[in-house]
């Protein structure tokens, strides 16, 4: 179907059958401990293992930072197991300023929201929550707009 | 946490990265063609994804007393506020500029993308100043 391949020009397949990983992932998690599991929390909780700033050793973070670690080194391993059977390595070519002021941006919005798109995106919209459902509307259109000026600005 | 619950999560944290990494989630080039309507297939990752866990948070409570080793099933904090709304914004800002979020960012490193490093440490440095304002 002509449409099918204007909207998905590299098909569909992979992206359905890896968005059911990452559901039945996430489904995994909740049912084997009750874990609820977003990833942008990790990046603050790790922060509580070197940093006594009072907000890094709050209850939320120092108690959930051994699990979310794990958590952690299990996407590496996810990924490495993807690359050494069906998949192949691969170095993306966005520009080295994108990665860094994109990041930064990303981290510290993600942390301020306290949700990304796994956290707003997978577990809120699936935990039925209002706010989860305006941030993943919100980000995507922010997205869309720095996604469109940084082409023109010479990014990738 | 029971040693048992933590390989669970080695075990979850693996089915994520490879189902990040097989929806090429971990290339920001096709995040990036997602971001500018080149191609809508994020959209079928989002869809499968939060409908899958849809249905385990909405029923397995409901089916189970307790998760199979732990006590206690937990929510997901959430709250209307001016931060979630801003900080998804930013979050949005960030994101369209560098293609990768911090899921992929962990991953990447699993599938050799070196310059996601970058956006690793960025993600890192960020979240650093965001808690040292609170």
């Amino acid at each position: 179907m002509p449409l099918l391949e204007t909207l998905f020009p590299l098909g569909i397949a992979h992206y359905l059958i890896g968005g059911l990983f990452i559901g039945a992932a996430v489904s995994f998690l909740f049912v084997s401990t009750g874990l609820i599991g977003g990833m942008s929390t990790f990046f603050t909780s790790t922060w509580s293992y070197v940093s006594n700033w009072p907000y890094f050793q709050r209850e939320e973070f120092v108690s959930t930072r051994n699990w979310r670690l794990v958590y952690a080194v299990g996407l590496i391993l996810g990924a490495a197991i993807w690359m050494f059977t069906v998949g192949e390595p691969f170095q993306t070519s966005v520009t080295w300023w994108q990665l860094a002021i994109g990041g930064f941006i990303a981290g510290y919005g993600a942390r301020l929201s306290n949700g990304c798109t796994s956290g707003h995106g997978i577990c809120g919209l699936a935990s039925l929550q209002l706010p989860s459902l305006l941030a993943v509307i919100i980000f995507l259109g922010s997205a869309m707009v720095s996604a469109a000026i940084v082409k023109t600005l010479g990014g990738v | 946490m029971k040693i048992q619950s933590l390989f669970a999560v080695l075990i979850a944290g693996a089915l994520f990265g490879f189902g990040l990494s097989y929806s090429s989630m971990i290339k920001p080039e096709v995040v990036l063609s997602f971001l500018r309507f080149e191609d809508f297939g994020l959209l079928w990752v989002l869809g499968a994804g939060s409908l899958v866990t849809l249905v385990t948070y909405q029923l397995v409570p409901r089916i189970m007393t307790k998760p199979l080793l732990e006590s206690v099933f937990r929510t997901r904090p959430s709250s209307m506020d001016r931060d979630t709304l801003l900080g998804a914004a930013l979050f949005g800002l960030g994101w369209g500029i560098c293609g990768v979020c911090p899921g992929p960012a962990i991953a990447g490193l699993g599938a050799a993308n070196w310059p996601l490093v970058i956006t690793l440490l960025s993600i890192f440095a960020g979240s650093y100043v965001q808690g040292r304002l609170r």
